[in-house]
């Protein structure tokens, strides 16, 4: 670098007021900036063991609380065709501009869990959920939003099971589990949700929320199906909760409180599930349930599956926990027959 | 319009046309991502990948076919590849030129000078064809079509999925990501020692066209000898391949520079040999040529090492489709295609898991990416240029239909770790691997035990009826209320264990009376606390080896079940069942 012309002109040895008080105000700048930058960084108790964030409570309350003026929270609707099922079956609850208001966003939680066909039933069946679209928009939604966190790679999952289809033809608006969709929730009362990562990103803005489920055998859990369907709102390496798979599905009740639960047993996966694979895994079983409650929609399908409330822990510990009530008859389910 | 101007607009859209092909090779569902766009083209152009293949297999794979338009064309013009569609070329000789924007007209001679050392990049192609011989293809490595289709699909577009989320919808994970990337940023930044430095010294591909232009009927040639000492013609010359004087026409990259640069119009593209003299090669030494010779032994001693038999690395699982090792070499040419399609994310580049010779090949990595093997997935193979993977049907993959008595495609085989997995060695509940397991009906199965928890015998209790009070320590760490846990008298291992369906303070609520003796109210009774777990094993006739079980064990380190390469399809060696 070339030296500053004032330095150049003064000869060696020689003191320079002016090129010494400047060089004195640089050091002083220069010492106060180091000095303010560690003050502002000054970090007095060293690093905490991990990462504290701020972590949310749940995914939220979407029951609607003008239940009690309705005509029921339930019904069971006998069937082959999904759509006129599920159809029949809001109506018999009222039809669906009694849980939807004009302009509401729904979000629509499917079970895409696996990239296979829908006529192996392990996920959503895609004309249910395009018969629930087209109800939803029909009763005033403004938007409609279809998601779920997928085993397989989510894109081959939407698309395979025909969902992404079934998603762009209603006009719903399909959202694949970004990362940037994933925040840390603590359950006040959870033992096992505690900062843990959790899809709450799709959740702001929205009004309502209907789970569509298959019904499906499960080892380990006994039974998938609606609220089993809801362990695709966790993120993170979530298999680890399946030592304690009726705890955590009990505290998944308490994570988000559905608008709706449709649990899909037209068809229903009696052996090797969850991920099945063969058509002689699956049972023609002709049931529908709409329900407001999740535990009594499972109710009907753990009779489905040809199992009892027993065999299924998780039922009655949601209930216990207060999600709904497994003795559904308490309900006094509305028995819709279609094929008649 | 002027020739160059021709040659750049041509490089510009062949630079895009390789840029959109990267793109649409994105595994979605939008219009711009895989739709069977040609993504493959440029890399089915290379006509070293064609000519090593064919000297391993002794056969040309049909996609190739397009290799014989480039060398067809080659053969009468010369290397137009390199100075009209190469995209490395384009970006070499963009970089050099960057890089020397207002240096002086000297020091661009300079750098343009034939350098003795451009006669690597023949002994490399002798090197590489011998071992193509030997059955070994590894012009992958240094071939810019496959180096550049690898660079971009392993190293850059993640950075674009990752950084920015612009292309894939999650994050891509490739292995030794850095030294794919580190590699290209140097192959790019050495144009500024000298221009198209890979292109001059390195690139075989570039002296395949070379030996190929030997004859070419149009060149580029002085009209006249006499000429002044300009050397403008030299300025910019991109090959390095000596216009201003005796050319040496297989350094020539008809970059076309000359013809444009010369104030007397003295340089032309035409039929007649130059003026000046010209030099169909630069004098290569028959030393160097034996010894990239060398090539035949190393296959040989390879070969020695027995990688592709008995030596076989278990961990070395390949995608569904992939030949059997020996044939699987003979055709690979590491672009990294079947890294970019994988939904799973899970081909990886091998570093050094298949042997030296297997560098950046495909193999199955089950800890990354977003799950196994998916089932009703076959990309790989369909986008493999090479069918080093074989583009199997989904039919042939799962074994149905007309391939149903050969089963399905198998790449390895599960073991389950009984040291690691947990209801083997640590008492708790688990299963997720059985519910994972695609085939039906499952591969995995479970057998169910019911094991005293540690502290957990003969607990002094207060038996009645559905309720229990448990006198003593309770076993901590463990949720008695889970739904798994259970009760039975001490001593009695015939006696019906019951489950426990409530827990709080010492009081244990059951879901079926405790009988005692015949008694429901017993003072002083021992019970045990037992664990149901059901244990994992696998039916090496079903499974597939598709790695679902493993990717998702939540024994997150190392895996307490893990695929290896036993008893999968492609290998003979690898059998397993009889």
């Amino acid at each position: 670098m070339k030296p500053p012309p004032d330095q150049e002109q003064t000869p060696t040895g020689d003191l320079n007021r002016r090129d010494f008080l400047k060089r004195l105000g640089y050091a002083s700048a220069l010492a106060v900036t180091a000095g303010s930058l560690g003050f502002a960084l000054y970090d007095l108790k060293g690093p905490a063991a991990s990462k504290g964030q701020k972590a949310l409570t749940g995914l939220g309350n979407y029951a609607l609380k003008t239940l009690a003026s309705g005509p029921g929270k339930m019904a069971i609707v006998r069937g082959t065709d999904r759509k006129v099922m599920v159809e029949q079956g809001i109506k018999a609850l009222g039809g669906m501009e009694f849980f939807i208001q004009q302009g509401d966003r729904v979000l629509i939680k499917v079970n895409a869990a696996f990239a296979t066909p829908p006529a192996l039933a392990a996920t959503t069946n895609p004309e249910l959920l395009a018969a629930v679209a087209a109800l939803c928009f029909k009763a005033g939604a403004a938007q409609v939003l279809v998601t779920d966190n997928p085993i397989n790679n989510p894109a081959s999952c939407f698309e395979i099971t025909g969902l992404a289809q079934a998603a762009r033809t209603t006009g719903a608006r399909l959202i694949p589990p970004h990362a940037g969709l994933f925040a840390p929730v603590s359950l006040p009362q959870g033992r096992l949700i505690q900062n843990w990562p959790v899809m709450a990103g799709v959740f702001p803005g929205v009004h309502k929320v209907i789970v569509i489920s298959p019904v499906k055998d499960h080892q380990r859990a006994g039974a998938s199906m609606t609220l089993k369907n809801l362990y695709g709102f966790l993120g993170g390496r979530r298999n680890v909760f399946h030592q304690d798979i009726n705890g955590i599905i009990t505290e998944l009740s308490q994570l988000l409180r559905p608008t709706l639960c449709i649990l899909d047993g037209t068809v229903t996966m009696m052996t090797n599930g969850p991920t099945g694979g063969s058509l002689s895994d699956l049972k023609e079983t002709g049931t529908l349930v709409v329900a407001t409650d999740p535990v009594a929609a499972d109710a009907v399908g753990v009779e489905l599956l040809g199992r009892t409330l027993a065999d299924i822990p998780y039922l009655r510990m949601a209930e216990k926990a207060g999600a709904g009530t497994a003795d559904y008859l308490k309900l006094q389910p509305a028995m819709v027959n279609t094929s008649a | 319009m002027r020739i160059v101007t021709v040659r750049r607009i041509s490089q510009v859209f062949f630079l895009a046309l390789f840029l959109w092909f990267c793109l649409a090779a994105t595994l979605g569902a939008a219009f711009w991502q895989l739709r069977g766009w040609p993504i493959n083209w440029i890399l089915e152009l290379d006509p070293l990948t064609a000519l090593s293949t064919s000297l391993a297999t002794h056969s040309f794979y049909a996609p190739l076919a397009w290799a014989l338009v480039a060398i067809v064309l080659t053969l009468f013009v010369g290397r137009f590849f390199c100075g009209f569609v190469c995209p490395l070329g384009t970006i070499n000789q963009l970089t050099g030129w960057l890089g020397r924007r207002g240096q002086n007209p000297a020091a661009r001679v300079e750098a343009n000078r034939f350098r003795r050392a451009q006669n690597l990049k023949y002994y490399l192609l002798v090197f590489l064809l011998a071992l193509a011989l030997m059955g070994s293809v590894q012009t992958g490595i240094f071939d810019p079509l496959p180096l550049l289709h690898r660079s971009v699909n392993l190293a850059l577009a993640p950075l674009a999925d990752n950084r920015l989320g612009l292309l894939s919808d999650e994050p891509r994970f490739y292995a030794s990501a850095w030294l794919l990337g580190a590699l290209f940023l140097g192959i790019v930044g050495l144009n500024l020692v000298l221009p198209r430095f890979f292109c001059r010294f390195v690139c075989p591909l570039g002296a395949l066209f070379g030996l190929l232009a030997r004859f070419t009927p149009w060149r580029v040639g002085k009209t006249t000898d006499n000429c002044g000492d300009c050397r403008l013609c030299e300025e910019f010359c991109e090959g390095a391949c000596r216009p201003a004087g005796k050319i040496i026409l297989s350094e020539c990259v008809m970059c076309l520079n000359c013809l444009n640069r010369c104030p007397a119009s003295r340089i032309t593209f035409a039929g007649r040999p130059s003026a000046a003299g010209e030099a169909g090669l630069p004098d290569l030494s028959r030393r160097g040529l034996v010894a990239a010779g060398a090539g035949l032994l190393l296959v040989s001693m390879w070969d020695v090492g027995g990688l592709a038999k008995a030596n076989r690395n278990p961990n070395l699982i390949r995608p569904p489709g992939a030949l059997d090792e020996d044939r699987f070499l003979t055709r690979c040419i590491r672009c990294g295609q079947c890294m970019r399609i994988c939904p799973g994310n899970i081909l990886q580049p091998a570093l050094l898991e298949a042997g030296i010779q297997g560098l950046w090949t495909p193999m199955v990595n089950f800890r990354l990416g977003r799950s196994g093997c998916q089932p009703n997935c076959i990309a790989c193979g369909q986008v493999c240029p090479t069918a080093a993977i074989r583009p199997v049907s989904l039919e042939e993959k799962l074994g149905t239909g007309e391939f149903a008595t050969q089963g399905p495609i198998r790449i390895g085989t599960a073991f389950v770790d009984r040291s690691r997995c947990l209801p083997w060695v640590m008492d708790r509940p688990c299963l997720v691997c059985h519910e994972l397991c695609p085939v039906s009906p499952k591969a995995i199965f479970t057998r169910t035990v019911y094991e005293t928890v540690r502290g957990g015998r003969g607990l002094p209790a207060r038996v009645l009826g559905q309720g229990v009070d448990l006198y003593g320590p309770i076993p901590a760490g463990i949720n008695l209320a889970s739904g798994d846990y259970y009760l039975r008298v001490t001593g009695q291992p015939d006696a019906a264990h019951r489950r426990i369906t409530g827990f709080s303070g010492n009081r244990i609520t059951l879901e079926n009376p405790l009988a005692v003796a015949g008694t429901q109210v017993y003072y002083g009774a021992k019970v045990d606390i037992l664990v149901r777990l059901q244990r994992p094993f696998v039916d090496a006739a079903r499974c597939t080896g598709c790695g679902m079980c493993e990717h998702e064990c939540p024994v997150s380190g190392l895996r307490a079940i893990r695929v290896y390469s036993e008893n999968e399809s492609r290998s003979r060696p690898g059998r397993l069942l009889i």
